[in-house]
């Protein structure tokens, strides 16, 4: 009797209110050097107002709706809403509800978020610092110098996916990097047709 | 007589589990205020949450954050300069939503950054979390963190 009841005060605290937050969650990642890079490109380009306009103009050419934007810190953030419907997963559907009368649930509406921060790039050759704290700490760490001319574009995509009930599937980021590569080509032309005063 | 006895057993059972399942949750004024997170006092969670960093460019500093939660995986919901804040969240079969706030120290020779963080429907109140956030930051702010008093 005690058992099942210590048993069942345990379940009801594990299905109570507490989930943990993932450990790593706010740690750098090894990967955390190569997305940088895949989401990152440096244009030769003297003015951070130009670049942020040129790169709202991409955005704006790939349907993206502007939420938020902060010139002085070089931050855009724009969203749109797409159909999320898969071939494969609703054929699959139909034939679960053929053979076994079950209804499966399919993707059918998602809402794709960017954020583009621009900011100064920084050159090759950094400081080398070397001190040490007032603990007796050692610190050692390479400090960048920011270039004079140029700017570094960082774009990161994330997404959610209702399903046909409209309940939330899906939340995730966006890594593949075709998509990051044909925004820069996009981005990198929009810079040169502005330069050249092209409508 | 065992039918009785049986009866009894039951009915204790059904409320140890419907208590033990209850007492989890939280009343709406203690959700709304974030009152009673584990005792925690606010006290306690400002210095959680709160690191001092030896700078007093703002503009800086800001950028640093930006960068440093791009680098962790977040798309930026808003900033704001003239504020002193940004937004972002991380979405990666989880939502985990910050707000940094950067404002210059009453000193003038530093700036404070503050954190917080809710993970899906629930406040991030562990200190752990934050230390993290606090370790990654100062790699992009190339300066220490120190403890606000």
């Amino acid at each position: 009797m005690k058992k099942i009841i210590s048993c069942l005060a345990i379940i009801g605290m594990l299905g109570g209110c507490a989930t943990q937050i993932p450990p790593e969650a706010l740690q750098f990642q090894p990967d955390t050097l190569a997305n940088r890079q895949l989401q990152s490109r440096k244009y030769d380009i003297k003015s951070e107002k130009e670049l942020l306009s040129a790169s709202n103009n991409v955005l704006q050419d790939m349907g993206f709706n502007l939420d938020e934007s902060n010139m002085p810190l070089g931050v855009i953030v724009a969203s749109k809403n797409r159909d999320a419907t898969d071939g494969g997963q609703i054929a699959g559907a139909i034939l679960m509800a053929a053979l076994f009368r079950v209804q499966t649930s399919y993707d059918k509406d998602q809402k794709i978020r960017a954020s583009l921060v621009t900011k100064p790039a920084a050159t090759n050759n950094a400081i080398q610092v070397d001190v040490t704290t007032k603990t007796g700490k050692q610190v050692k760490f390479n400090q960048p110098v920011e270039a004079s001319n140029g700017f570094v574009v960082r774009v990161t995509f994330q997404r959610l996916v209702w399903n046909q009930r409209g309940a939330l599937t899906k939340i995730e980021g966006i890594n593949d990097p075709e998509i990051y590569q044909e925004f820069f080509d996009k981005l990198s032309k929009s810079i040169f047709l502005q330069a050249q005063n092209v409508e | 007589m065992l039918n009785k006895n049986f009866i009894v057993r039951a009915s204790l059972l059904l409320a140890v589990a419907t208590t033990s399942l209850l007492t989890g949750c939280q009343t709406m004024k203690e959700r709304v205020l974030d009152s009673s997170a584990d005792g925690q006092t606010s006290v306690e969670l400002r210095s959680i949450q709160t690191r001092s960093f030896d700078t007093t460019d703002k503009p800086k500093s800001m950028r640093s954050t930006i960068a440093t939660l791009q680098d962790l995986g977040f798309v930026i919901d808003k900033a704001d300069l003239d504020l002193g804040s940004v937004s972002a969240t991380k979405l990666s079969g989880y939502a985990l939503r910050m707000t940094v706030s950067v404002r210059p120290g009453s000193s003038g020779k530093n700036m404070i950054v503050r954190a917080n963080a809710q993970y899906n429907n629930m406040p991030v109140t562990d200190p752990k979390p934050y230390q993290d956030f606090f370790v990654s930051l100062q790699k992009s702010m190339f300066l220490t963190a120190n403890n606000v008093d």
